[in-house]
């Protein structure tokens, strides 16, 4: 069928989200792509593969978001020389992308103004690629040094700060290089890719039912949204395994209970950070509460492993759903009562507003996304955007801001928090009766399907590709994170060190998301 | 103001009684001498290293911090630099990207020194395993002490864990 917004024909993928697959060549990648961003449609995510034990080459995969859904673009690329146009220059999130892509596949975007590593540090020297089909994944070279090229910001007075990847907290690794004059940042450039584990070459080794436990490990604090967007490719790429209607309820009542469990420590933390440890030390009261109430019910104080293809692993009681209805019903309350005293706690405010600022115009062109890119006006949720079960009855409400600061990161965490509560208080209260799980539909080599779900950072995809005997052929795993890290080096410009942890907490971005 | 010390009073004391070591958790003989276990037992300073974990570890790390646990209490606190730690708190299976970085950090933390190592990852590897991009378990990488499992291990465990390295076997 046409896919309109392009004037293309795109087959429907089966699956719960809209999506559509097209392949197009090379030489139609930019002005497919000119033509989409004039359409404000998104990039959500870019990767490669291997196609050569198919009897082809490589191949260049990008995922697009339109109004009508999402559209996922395959261009096949020759075996001798792969390479493409790159598309940095029209959507900037593309050049860590594109990087990666040459990092693990060996694919090239051409006339990318950067051509320096990403992911790769020295685990395997240049010129091998980890996702090539003829790599093995035992596979090990003698460690090397990263050697890579920072660049260098040279003034009077201007001097850097190295930052990583061990930090002072207990945070991901990952390296910050902050140039300064004084105590302002002039410039940060990040270096990722320290958490590199090899995750999408392990799906090749799994069945797509072995899969599910995988993906929810990419990033812990999105277990559910990981876990729930892996469960949906695969309900796709077995040609459209239906989960019954109370399994997608409990999957909404999870992955709200995640976004919950998530904003309530990250707020207290950005209490702390202001030095307004009363912050820390209630809303990880109040989050420790609802991690033993996750316990009691789901037997995981983070929900890992409840959303498996087919459905869910474990069903709620009726008891269990009057306990959790009046255990939110407290959290609202104690939440109300806290925001009021953080809204009127003039330290706090002083801190939180106009720092860390990326403004609408910015964070359009660098396609922010998640509650940040909502906190800066862009207005997308999926939960909005595509009313799939079980969001559509709901009239899920938008939480948005322009400031762009942390106050406004704050205040739509804020609003997120009291929305997800109700959105759970309804789910269980018209919780469908039936099975929590079906069987898979055998999946067909070659088939493909979606996940693409609004986890509590943002959109979380995962593109999925049946191999033979039930097997992973390509899993691609995307984090919202890919889209966020390089706004926040635009974030921090101006503002002075001292509020850089404050800055990054209000984002609290994900590096083993992102370095798979 | 008075909405804040209001909040405070009526929260009251939430923490709970502190867990005991679990002896079962050690995985090398206690390598330090008795006096010195004796000043760790009440001043101990933690460097915690993520050396490739999902994130999950760090969450219940974290966790250990509230109210409920209040790991400080024990006299037990994270701290900054491994130049000042007594021990290294190790999640994750070490990535090859980060295996300098650990044995730097773990050179860089000054005798007499423990590592504890949590999650499944760091006790096996986990899911991920050995692959050209993981040295699998911590234990493959620097010496360890006590290992912790669990996916994630919950904050008791932790401290059950940080708890056993510290305490003496005689």
């Amino acid at each position: 069928m046409a896919f309109e917004e392009l004037g293309i024909n795109a087959a429907p993928l089966p699956g719960a989200m809209p999506a559509f697959h097209a392949r197009i060549d090379a030489s139609e990648l930019h002005a497919m792509c000119e033509k989409a961003r004039s359409q404000k449609a998104r990039l959500v995510t870019l990767w490669g593969s291997d196609e050569t034990t198919r009897g082809g080459g490589y191949a260049l995969h990008l995922a697009l978001a339109f109004p009508s859904g999402l559209l996922w673009l395959s261009v096949p690329l020759d075996r001798g020389h792969p390479h493409y146009p790159g598309i940095a220059n029209i959507y900037p999130s593309a050049d860590r992308m594109q990087r990666a892509a040459y990092d693990l596949v060996g694919i090239h975007a051409q006339e990318n103004p950067d051509h320096r590593k990403w992911l790769r540090h020295g685990a395997w020297p240049g010129g091998v690629f980890p996702l090539r089909k003829d790599f093995d994944i035992a596979n090990c070279f003698p460690p090397a040094e990263d050697h890579y090229p920072f660049i260098k910001v040279e003034g009077e007075g201007v001097h850097e700060i190295p930052v990583g990847p061990v930090h002072a907290g207990t945070i991901e690794p990952g390296h910050f290089r902050f140039t300064v004059v004084g105590e302002k940042i002039l410039r940060l450039e990040e270096r990722f890719g320290y958490k590199h584990k090899g995750i999408e070459k392990r799906f090749e080794t799994m069945t797509l039912e072995e899969g599910a436990r995988l993906a929810g490990r990419i990033s812990g604090d999105s277990t559910v949204a990981y876990a729930w967007a892996y469960a949906m490719a695969v309900e796709g790429a077995t040609g459209g395994t239906e989960p019954p209607r109370r399994a997608l309820a409990l999957r909404g009542i999870l992955l709200e209970l995640e976004r919950v469990a998530n904003h309530l420590g990250d707020i207290g933390y950005l209490g702390n950070d202001v030095a307004l440890s009363f912050g820390f030390f209630q809303f990880w009261r109040l989050k420790e509460d609802l991690l033993r109430l996750n316990s009691q019910l789901f037997g995981h104080r983070y929900l890992m492993d409840m959303i498996v293809p087919g459905g869910v692993a474990r069903d709620l009681s009726k008891r269990e759903a009057d306990l959790l209805l009046d255990r939110l019903e407290k959290v609202r309350g104690e939440v109300a009562t806290l925001k009021s005293i953080y809204d009127e706690h003039a330290g706090a405010q002083d801190r939180f507003i106009m720092t860390g600022q990326v403004l609408p115009e910015l964070a359009e062109k660098m396609g922010l996304t998640g509650f940040a890119g909502r906190a800066s006006g862009i207005r997308h949720d999926l939960r909005v955007d595509y009313s799939i079960p079980p969001y559509q009855q709901l009239k899920v409400q938008l939480a948005s801001h322009t400031r762009g600061d942390v106050a406004a990161r704050v205040s739509v965490r804020f609003d997120e928090l009291a929305e997800s509560i109700r959105l759970i208080q309804a789910l269980v209260q018209q919780l469908p009766s039936g099975d929590i799980r079906v069987p898979l539909v055998d999946a067909v080599s070659g088939r493909c399907g979606v996940g693409w779900v609004e986890g509590w950072r943002g959109e979380i995809l995962i593109a999925l590709e049946a191999g033979e005997n039930h097997r992973i052929h390509r899993c691609h795993a995307h984090d919202p994170s890919w889209q966020n890290w390089p706004a926040l080096q635009h974030a921090v410009i101006g503002n002075i060190v001292p509020d850089f942890p404050l800055i990054n907490k209000s984002f609290n971005l994900s590096y083993s998301g992102h370095d798979l | 103001m008075y909405q804040l010390l209001k909040q405070i009073a009526k929260t009251g004391i939430k923490t709970e009684e502190a867990p005991l070591a679990d002896e079962t958790l050690r995985v090398l003989q206690q390598r330090l001498q008795e006096g010195i276990l004796k000043h760790l037992g009440r001043a101990l300073a933690i460097r915690h290293v993520d050396a490739g974990s999902c994130n999950g570890c760090e969450l219940e790390i974290h966790a250990t911090n509230s109210p409920y646990y209040n790991l400080e209490r024990l006299g037990i606190k994270f701290v900054a630099s491994p130049r000042h730690a007594d021990m290294l708190l190790v999640t994750g299976p070490v990535s090859r990207h980060m295996e300098t970085a650990l044995k730097r950090t773990y050179e860089a933390t000054p005798d007499p020194k423990l590592v504890v190592a949590i999650g499944d990852c760091g006790c096996d590897g986990g899911i991920f395993g050995e692959s050209y991009a993981s040295c699998g378990r911590v234990a493959n990488v620097i010496p360890v002490d006590v290992a912790v499992p669990g996916c994630p291990p919950t904050p008791l465990a932790i401290m059950q864990g940080i708890l056993a390295a510290i305490k003496s076997q005689s």
